[in-house]
């Protein structure tokens, strides 16, 4: 393992004080927390405080999505482990502005307790808490035989939607039915061809042979659902976009918005080509793609590979809110 | 029943016996999870150890709240949550009673409204129902305890992270199985069952 650290058991703690001494005018740590909020006066301009957070190795995210018009407030994890609910409970006390706070959370039976737990100990406080659990992994079965569809690169959409609409100032309950209606919009896939390293562990978490490639892997290194011979970018779009477009019952004239997000040691350049091909497959249904992004959004350490998530945009409001400026470090 | 004396000493065994431990619990993780769960238990049962050591709790309420804290505060994971909530239940009705069977049913239905898993899903509720009904029968031993353990090796996992690997979660014992085992057994090393 070559990493760029000091003792790995620190290695949260150091991350999030080099992020907030390089972003002061951005962000600043919730005291005695690994949380960070928003430089922004809240009290001055109230709105529904939007809050996420996870086990920490997919950087950017949650923190380099807390910005004006963003996330208000996320909470950094162990790495690959859940936050505790004090922490989250910090969090929303921080975020809240007295109209509620509302949180995103990811598909993870860890992420939702300790969620849950923050948001019982907050109700505590009178403050109005709810939530959205995003699950667009398509990867995983929906079934009563797993803990379902797990929350990865698609989350970003929701924090912007949710981000934007909060910002132009929707009530609680607004913002509670405008998740519900998202999230459901929202598919992932990925596809790697490296396994990641936890500091701690030193290890990677799994193996592939140098020519090898697996489908369907988590952001925490779990098992997908194929493992093949690495053969061309187009290849690769054909197998993810073919499951994606199944999933969404694709038809031709929708309109989409698409994310190539690498998961850390896949360079953009291989990330741009993988985006034309997609391009190309999607042209060829006869579908709009309104929106793209393509970068390092949520990685998983330095795995190699990339998730495509595609969004069906059935309102038209929501592309107005993902093209809508914001003041965040990764969006 | 519960005492100040016996619950600080079940504890205390509790937490040498997850140091002990530590890398075994692990490993357990390690081919239906994400290899963490030594780690977590032994970081939560140090900060108990600590805060029990530091603040002299003269009721068992206080003791079992404290503990509760501590887990919930420093496990994090599935079982920060699961462990933490079971301890807070227990706390709350130990106001009312010190029977170790309320007690630990209390604790259990807590463990259930937080994570929604049932008997047979590979998880630490299968160790807890089958202990509980032991100590209602009056009947709990290490036999009882050990084989709760070892039966959730033949399960299939479906809720919490060894539910992603399906099928190949049948042959490995659960982790948070496991730790329960521990719990119980140093329960009983600690006198509190007689
Ligand atoms: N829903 C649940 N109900 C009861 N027990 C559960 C549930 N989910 C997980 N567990 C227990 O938790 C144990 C795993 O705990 P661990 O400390 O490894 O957390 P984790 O699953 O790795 O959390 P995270 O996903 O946040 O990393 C399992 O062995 C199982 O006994
Ligand atoms: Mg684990």
């Amino acid at each position: 393992m070559k990493k760029i650290m000091n003792d790995p058991s620190q290695i949260v703690t150091e991350m999030v004080q080099g992020l907030v001494r390089s972003y002061p005018d951005q962000l600043k740590q919730i005291p005695g927390t690994e949380a960070v909020i928003k430089i922004a006066d809240l009290k001055q301009r109230p709105q529904v405080g939007i809050v996420s957070g996870g086990g920490s190795g997919h950087e950017p995210t949650h923190a380099g999505f807390v910005g004006d018009g963003m996330l208000t407030a996320a909470v950094c994890g162990q790495v690959f482990t859940s936050p505790t609910p004090d922490q989250i409970y910090e969090a929303i006390q921080a975020a809240d502005a007295g109209r509620g706070v509302f949180l995103i959370i990811k598909n993870y039976s860890g992420d939702v307790m300790n969620f849950e737990m923050a948001k019982d100990m907050a109700a505590m406080d009178n403050i109005d808490v709810r939530s959205i659990v995003v699950d667009d992994d398509i990867a995983v079965e929906n079934s009563t035989y797993t803990q379902g569809r797990r929350g990865v690169a698609g989350t970003i959409f929701v924090h912007k939607i949710l981000g934007a609409y909060a910002r132009q100032g929707a009530d609680i309950e607004a913002i509670e039915a405008l998740a519900q209606q998202v999230t459901p919009n929202i598919k992932t896939i990925g596809v790697a061809l490296s396994g990641a390293t936890v500091p701690e562990v030193g290890q990677p978490g799994f193996e592939l042979a140098p020519d090898e490639i697996e489908y369907g892997v988590g952001i925490h290194g779990e098992p997908g659902y194929r493992r093949e011979k690495l053969q061309d970018s187009r290849h690769l779009a054909v197998e993810l976009v073919n499951k994606l477009k199944k999933a969404h019952h694709m038809t031709a004239g929708e309109h989409f918005a698409v994310i190539v997000n690498g998961l850390g040691a896949t360079p953009l350049m291989e990330q741009y080509v993988f985006m034309n091909d997609v391009l190309d497959l999607l042209a060829a249904e006869n579908v709009e793609v309104d929106f793209t992004k393509v970068g390092n959004y949520m990685t998983s350490l330095d795995m190699a590979g990339v998730s495509l998530t595609i969004m069906k945009l059935i309102e038209p409001g929501w592309l107005a809110k993902l093209e809508e400026p914001v003041t965040t470090i990764a969006w | 029943m519960l005492t100040v004396e016996n619950t600080l000493k079940w504890l205390e065994l509790f937490n040498a016996k997850i140091q002990a431990e530590k890398d075994y619990l692990s490993e357990l993780d390690t081919p239906i999870g994400d290899g963490d769960h030594g780690n977590n238990m032994s970081r939560g049962l140090l900060a108990v150890h600590e805060a029990l050591t530091t603040q002299s709790a003269t009721d068992v309420p206080s003791i079992l709240k404290t503990t509760a804290m501590m887990l919930i505060s420093k496990v994090g994971g599935a079982s920060g949550p699961l462990y933490g909530t079971a301890f807070l239940e227990m706390a709350k009705l130990s106001s009312t009673t010190l029977e170790v069977a309320p007690l630990l049913a209390a604790g259990l239905a807590g463990i259930q409204k937080r994570g929604h898993a049932q008997v047979g899903e590979k998880t630490l509720i299968d160790v807890w129902t089958p202990v509980i009904q032991a100590v209602e029968a009056d009947m709990l031993d290490g036999a009882t305890i050990e084989t709760a353990v070892m039966a959730t090796k033949d399960m299939q996992a479906t809720k919490g992270r060894a539910s992603y690997v399906g099928e190949r979660s049948i042959g490995h014992i659960d982790p948070g199985a496991a730790s329960s085992g521990y719990l119980f057994t140093t329960m009983l090393m600690a006198g509190v069952v007689s």
